[in-house]
């Protein structure tokens, strides 16, 4: 008989404590899909990922019976589709109402792969898919939609920085009736991850198998309550041991679902991302693990440290408790979904400035962040070039998934619902970067060595 | 394959006859049982052979849910895989 106070303790992270597997990611390569006629192109999409995910929400929904672990969301990534659209041509738009169809069709909550990979130039296809993004975007539910203008090899595309920063404005005044929703559903990346289950970022990169599952687990709820009853005495050493400890318990059950999911659909097991990645739930917050950590408010001095020893705590924990790690893996500190980020931003003791400074040591970026309505593209292409930046040089991922509140100023508030939460309008900077995101070009990638 | 069913809620006479009773209907055969009572909570862990299970473990599941529902109880009934993936390496 196993020990009655794990058993409790395990339940106790579910009821209480917010544990969750936040999503089962099915990435399917679309490759084989292409084809020289858009029309037959789309069908052929419609036929595989339809034959492939029939029964991931079904599996979905029984494993989280059987074991009695919540899993969120069902999700589907796909290869970029600026590949399919090079090999067809015609309108990308067609491409985000098949992925659409699929969506409704299997079930699933999100559907990711509207994509294009730029960081070095545009091949064809490429300016054609991000142009349609803001349409794609407004005229379906379930697409999500990420382009890669970095890496640390390649530098940094400044001219699809110009280019995106139109494109995030435009999807927020589409749909600005709507809580200008289709900006939340546009990631642009530097060093994108090709094997990432969570959205709106996800794809299904060409180094990918044909079909795989990734898991993303969560559970910033269970770190907290973890951290919660540990003296406030204790070292910081001790602390990062608490964390590594409780992210172990929690990947392993990621782990145990991916690997059942894998089994049960007969598609090979990709990986297990081991983030913490926070709900709008009251308690399921990134940002009260810091203050837990020892913060009156996140966003005061010591966040980036605490957030720093987080990230990398969550790391050490979970890559034992997996065979396969991969994605994002890290904190997220996405602002609206995050009850204490929320919070934080609404007290003033979390501003965008500081934010950018806990993104270079967290898993993502700029994440769910709502700014005030009259800011320019350019202004936007500078706070994407700043985050690639910090990316670019640090050999991580960073993103920007911002929504610019249209009609809306500093102080006001999106609500977007569901998981996304709702955001209080940041306040950014009046001065204007124009002259520089006009220049385009490239950014050359940095040296990899004399590093200081 | 086994399956953990836990208790827990405020004490009262007959949880373990209405738990076991839903059990043998069920055909889930007792293997050990524990209680303990939990920040004056009573607590109750069961460990049950789900082989012969007379039907979908998603259904006793749910059947169990309601009944502890049904009794101010809360009930889980889980795959013994989780604890032991989360607990044992």
């Amino acid at each position: 008989m196993m020990n009655v106070n794990e058993i409790l303790e395990t339940i106790r992270m579910i009821d209480e404590d917010y544990l969750d597997v936040r999503t089962i990611t099915m990435g399917i390569s679309l490759l084989d899909c292409c084809d020289s006629d858009i029309d037959t192109s789309c069908e052929k999409i419609y036929h595989k990922i339809t034959t492939k995910a029939k029964d991931l929400v079904k599996v979905g929904e029984s494993i989280e019976k059987e074991y009695g672990i919540p899993i969120i969301n069902k999700r589907i990534s796909v290869t970029p589709i600026a590949m399919l659209v090079a090999a067809s041509g015609g309108d990308p738009l067609k491409y985000a109402h098949t992925l659409e169809r699929c969506a409704k069709t299997v079930g699933v909550n999100f559907i990711g792969g509207f994509t294009a990979l730029v960081q070095k130039g545009f091949s064809a296809g490429d300016r054609e898919l991000i142009a349609a993004i803001p349409q794609a975007l407004a005229q379906t539910e379930h697409v999500c939609a990420s382009v890669n203008i970095g890496s640390t090899k390649a530098g940094i595309n400044m001219d699809a920085v110009k280019m995106l920063g139109i494109t995030m404005l435009t999807c927020a005044e589409i749909t600005a009736d709507r809580d200008c929703i289709g900006a939340a559903k546009l990631v642009v990346f530097c060093n994108a991850p090709e094997d990432n289950p969570f959205m709106a970022g996800a794809f299904h990169g060409v180094g990918e198998a044909d079909c795989v599952i990734n898991v993303g687990v969560s559970g910033p709820g269970v770190v907290r309550a973890a951290l919660a009853k540990a003296d406030k005495t204790l070292p910081m050493h001790e602390i990062a041991e608490i964390i590594k400890r409780t992210a172990f318990k929690i990947t392993r059950m990621g782990q145990l679902v991916g690997s059942v999911a894998s089994e049960r659909l007969n598609v090979p097991f990709g990986i297990v991302d081991l983030s913490l990645a926070p709900t709008p739930a009251i308690g399921d917050s990134v940002a009260y693990i810091l203050e837990e950590m020892g913060l009156e408010n996140c966003g005061g001095y010591g966040t980036t440290a605490c957030l720093a020893m987080l990230n990398d705590a969550v790391k050490k924990g979970g890559v034992m408790a997996s065979n396969r790690v991969g994605g994002l893996s890290g904190a997220f500190i996405p602002v609206s979904e995050d009850a204490g980020m929320i919070e934080a931003a609404r007290s003033g003791h979390l501003t965008l400035t500081k934010l950018e400074a806990m993104t270079a040591v967290c898993s993502v970026g700029l994440d769910m962040v709502v700014l005030p309505g009259d800011t320019s593209a350019e202004t936007l292409s500078g706070i994407i070039a700043d985050e690639a930046a910090i990316g670019m040089v640090n050999s991580k991922t960073t993103a920007v998934r911002a929504i610019v509140a249209i009609g809306k100023k500093a102080g006001e508030e999106l609500n977007f619902g569901g998981l996304l939460g709702s955001g209080p309008i940041m306040d950014i900077s009046q001065s204007s970067c124009k002259v520089m995101i006009d220049r385009g070009g490239q950014i050359p990638a940095p040296l990899q060595s004399l590093k200081n | 394959m086994r399956a953990v069913i836990s208790v827990i809620g405020k004490d009262m006479t007959g949880i373990l006859a209405k738990v076991s009773t839903e059990c043998a209907n069920a055909n889930a055969n007792v293997i050990e049982v524990s209680q303990t009572i939990l920040q004056e909570m009573f607590a109750m862990v069961m460990l049950v052979d789900i082989d012969k299970l007379n039907q979908e473990l998603t259904d006793f599941a749910d059947h169990m849910e309601r009944t502890g529902k049904a009794m101010g109880m809360v009930i889980h009934v889980m795959h013994e895989d989780i604890f032991q993936a989360m607990h044992r390496i």
